[in-house]
């Protein structure tokens, strides 16, 4: 009898165990997005730009070059990488928190001015690291430390559908919605950011993939009953799929 | 059908039991066991029920699951 191994952690992670609570859509992306790396033969290639939130520590865990930046400043902090170095394939990792609230200026200009790189941005509904505050993509009606009642509009607003909004800025060529709550929609998540990466390798600009992820811990849910409130109440309001696609 | 088994990382699992959500032929379940770090992780239960489909492991968040294979050489 013969084994063939089919499935193994990927070689672009280190052997550092993710920060990430259990069950945390973090985990997931970085999995996948170590995946795509080494399928693509990009290890030597790559650069991420880490953000601050629960990822902060990214660079321990994936094993290719990662820069930090400060809350918010990462698509800054990539552009830059990207214009001294256009022969490298640079990603922008960010939360809701750092990219729709504090960072919101940088990512607007990012992609207005049709940077070519590629924006990972995972939507929790929440900030994670801080102890679970509203975020401008909090739910109407989401409980959070700072919406105890829930989020109502009219004191908090509407949650931001980032990628609805930067859609009609010219400079974006890709953009599109995905979750990470089951084997099928992770291959899904896969490939959209597998395109990301591959429209950025042919010059074609800035393309963003919103990952719709699980806070399980500031939830206070068992990480598959996280996953459920994702794919039957979420998705209601942060549709998925291509919201654009130039190609 | 084809046959397969998995392995489980025990440091890197941290008992979220999503895989247990994915498998469809229900070979795995929460062990008794915990890591070093003070997480209930899962075990395999090997039953001879898989097919190496790699749900489980496309699903764990963290990694912690490999899948093999299981080739039955003819003589
Ligand atoms: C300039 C600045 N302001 C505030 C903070 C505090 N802070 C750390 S993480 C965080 C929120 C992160 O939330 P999010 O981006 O949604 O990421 P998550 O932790 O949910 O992944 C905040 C406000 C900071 N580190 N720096
Ligand atoms: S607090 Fe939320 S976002 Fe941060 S690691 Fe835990 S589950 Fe993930």
């Amino acid at each position: 009898m013969k084994e063939k191994i089919i499935y193994k952690k990927p070689d672009s992670l280190t052997d550092i165990n993710f920060s990430y609570c259990p069950g945390c859509g973090h985990s997931t992306v970085h999995k996948i997005i170590a995946e795509i790396v080494d399928e693509l033969n990009l290890r030597e290639k790559i650069i991420g730009v880490a953000p601050v939130g629960c990822a902060v520590f990214a660079y321990n865990f994936w094993n290719f070059d990662v820069s930090e930046a400060a809350h918010g400043r990462t698509p800054a902090v990539a552009t830059a990488i990207k214009r001294v170095l256009p022969d490298r394939l640079v990603f922008s990792y960010q939360g809701d928190g750092d990219l729709a609230s504090i960072g919101m200026a940088e990512i607007i200009h990012t992609a207005n001015r049709g940077e070519n790189i590629t924006v990972i941005f995972i939507n929790n509904t929440n900030y994670g690291m801080t102890g679970g505050q509203l975020a401008p993509t909090t739910l109407l009606s989401q409980k959070t430390t700072t919406s105890p009642y829930g989020r109502d509009a009219k004191n908090y607003g509407y949650p931001v559908k980032m990628l609805e909004l930067l859609s009609p800025l010219e400079g974006v060529k890709y953009l599109e919605r995905v979750k990470v709550t089951d084997a099928a929609s992770v291959i899904k998540a896969k490939n959209a950011i597998k395109k990301g990466f591959t429209y950025q390798m042919q010059n074609i600009g800035f393309s963003m993939i919103e990952v719709l992820s699980s806070c399980p811990a500031n939830w206070r849910k068992e990480p598959v009953e996280a996953n459920k409130l994702i794919d039957e109440e979420i998705v209601k309001v942060f549709p998925l799929g291509k919201i654009k696609d130039i190609k | 059908m084809r046959k397969g088994k998995i392995v489980i990382n025990e440091d890197r699992c941290k008992g979220c039991f999503i895989c247990i959500s994915q498998c469809k032929v229900k070979e795995i379940e929460k062990s008794n066991k915990v890591n070093k770090y003070g997480q209930v992780v899962v075990e395999f239960k090997n039953l001879g029920k898989c097919n190496a489909c790699t749900l489980c492991a496309i699903s764990c968040p963290d990694a912690a699951i490999e899948v093999y294979e299981i080739i039955e050489e003819k003589v």
